[in-house]
């Protein structure tokens, strides 16, 4: 209970902290609607109206994941800078239920632009996206973005230790859109890079949304979904520990 | 009863230097120093910048394992039983950062009550009786990018009493603030110590110990070279007395003549705004002042005064021993 309370809490205030900004807010309303445009114009010149409804899914995923994985890989680096990430380890509580709420106010705010993305195609493109089963669409969203923000809390355990892992978002920013098929269909790309795709959770979250929009069965996805995603945390979870004891070894929480 | 207990901790860091293959140095923050703090009792690490105070209080808080030595806090040990020794303190440190800015200072007492696991139905009355400790009641539904730094910083001693740590670290929590503010602080510091609590303070500021602490170690390149009460230290150190003349005009020359007069032990020129401050530490039963008055003859004087040895005082001479 008290678990799920600093949970809730956490992310209440990491999302009043994310939107109190209004340059950052503005980026945020405007940068999703840019990528959508983008994929729009490129996707109307073919004939195939499923193909264009297909794209919208994808790109609306796309914000999920750009909002959460460039940001959640520099958000402990922000945390260092302004001496607040010393003040989170010394604190008893565990420290990825301090992590995971700061990735999850991320994926919310990607939550935006998944919504903003849809609307922009149906109402600037005329891109009508019928909701085939509007209970496994919403539950498709929800588990993909709670695995996106697990992957993103996977990224930012790393920069405890590693004062420039931030890198690694905007490193993994544009291969997970290519690898996930948020955009070009799995089956287009060479057969050695699907096991990679299987591995990361978002491919089989724009599966069941495509799934659930277009008609077809999303559940099997779901599950895969947050099964991998629940990998991703685990993982996360084990590495804090050892990541946090190296940054205390080598002195690496503080900038200086 | 001890509540730190530090048996020759040592810390040390490599730094390297290059970009491929370059060279490792290593650093010695800390060098094996021991001390003990006992139940209720503020003790000062005084020192200057890069002394090794602030390495210290890190390996104590847990955010640092010690390359050397022992640490117990409370009883715990600060490496293997880091999270009891979490439970139990509280870390304040001087400056701007260590706050979420974009956050009022009620929601940023919220969170890390939350983290501090201050139980929710306490929070409410605990958060409500440090503003009204630190005096920020009535500003604290303003966001914190808007504070004073004297304002932040009584923030700061508000966030790390919340979940009522038994031992209090204070990492120079009254750098920048202004005198008023400083002031405010002390007294603050002094009320939590009235209160029970225990407080390890690291400072560079001599007075603020002086005023403050039951027990001083002063700490220079990582090792202690003095410890005990401000008393003990201003006695065993300078146990003399101090002459001050204020001058105008070049001293350079009357260094040396005043160096050499029977009984001085240093002398020291400081700015004091258009003048120069001639500081004479000399020996216990020594009369120096008319003699240094002579040796300064040709310069312009100002006040001269005559004055017990100040904490200040040892701290500079034992910094300055060979």
């Amino acid at each position: 209970m008290k678990q799920l309370r600093l949970l809730r809490v956490g992310w209440w205030l990491q999302l009043k902290i994310r939107g109190r900004s209004t340059f950052d807010g503005l980026l945020g309303i405007l940068y999703p609607l840019f990528f959508a445009t983008t994929i729009f114009f490129i996707y109307r010149q073919g004939s195939d109206p499923t193909a264009l409804v297909g794209a919208a899914v994808g790109a609306s995923v796309m914000g999920v994941w750009s909002s959460t994985a460039t940001s959640a890989s520099s958000v402990l680096q922000g945390e260092r800078r302004q001496g607040t990430l010393e003040l989170l380890v010394a604190a008893p509580s565990s420290f990825p239920l301090l992590i995971v709420p700061i990735t999850m106010a991320l994926a919310t705010v990607g939550l935006y632009s998944l919504v903003a993305t849809l609307l922009w195609g149906r109402f600037v493109f005329d891109i009508p996206v019928r909701v085939d089963q509007p209970l496994a669409f919403g539950a498709a969203v929800l588990v993909t973005v709670l695995a996106v923000s697990l992957m993103g809390f996977l990224l930012a355990v790393t920069a405890v230790r590693y004062r420039y892992s931030w890198a690694l978002g905007t490193a993994f920013e544009l291969p997970v859109w290519l690898v996930c098929g948020f955009l070009v269909p799995l089956s287009a790309l060479p057969a050695w890079v699907r096991p990679i795709s299987w591995l990361l959770p978002p491919t089989w979250g724009v599966s069941a949304i495509r799934a659930a929009a277009l008609g077809g069965s999303p559940w099997g996805d779901v599950l895969l979904c947050a099964v991998t995603a629940a990998v991703y945390a685990l993982i996360g979870t084990a590495l804090s520990g050892r990541l946090i004891d190296s940054a205390r070894a080598r002195a690496t929480l503080a900038l200086s | 009863m001890a509540v730190i207990e530090v048996a020759g901790l040592e810390r040390s860091y490599k730094a390297r230097t290059g970009i491929r293959r370059g060279s490792a140095k290593e650093v010695h923050a800390v060098r094996g120093i021991s001390f003990e703090v006992e139940s209720g009792e503020l003790f000062g690490l005084l020192g200057p910048n890069g002394a090794g105070k602030t390495t210290t209080i890190k390996m104590l808080i847990t955010l640092l394992l010690p390359t050397g030595g022992s640490a117990r806090v409370l009883g715990h040990d600060v490496v293997r039983e880091a999270r009891e020794v979490r439970r139990r303190v509280g870390y304040v440190f001087g400056g701007d950062r260590g706050l979420y800015e974009r956050l009022s200072a009620l929601d940023n007492l919220r969170y890390f009550s939350e983290l501090y696991g201050v139980p929710a139905r306490e929070q409410k009355e605990r958060i409500g009786e440090l503003l009204e400790l630190v005096g920020l009641t009535g500003r604290e539904r303003e966001r914190v990018e808007g504070y004073s730094r004297g304002m932040r910083q009584r923030l700061h001693i508000a966030r790390g009493l919340l979940h009522r740590p038994d031992v209090l670290f204070l990492d120079e929590p009254s750098i920048g603030i202004d005198p008023v503010g400083a002031r405010e602080l002390r007294a603050t510091v002094a009320t939590l110590v009235q209160q029970g609590t225990t407080v390890l303070l690291t400072t560079h500021y001599m007075f603020e110990a002086d005023e403050l602490c039951d027990r001083i170690a002063v700490i220079a390149d990582g090792s202690i070279v003095a410890s005990g009460t401000p008393a003990e230290l201003k006695r065993g150190v300078v146990d003399g007395r101090v002459v001050e003349v204020e001058v105008y005009g070049a001293v350079d020359t009357a260094l040396a003549p005043l160096r050499a007069i029977p009984g001085v032990r240093s002398v020291a020129v400081e700015e004091s705004g258009q003048a120069q401050l001639v500081v004479v530490r000399a020996e216990p039963d020594a009369e120096v002042t008319s003699a240094v008055l002579a040796c300064l003859s040709g310069v312009r004087l100002g006040r001269v005064a005559t004055r017990e040895p100040t904490l200040e005082d040892a701290y500079v001479e034992l910094l300055s021993a060979p």
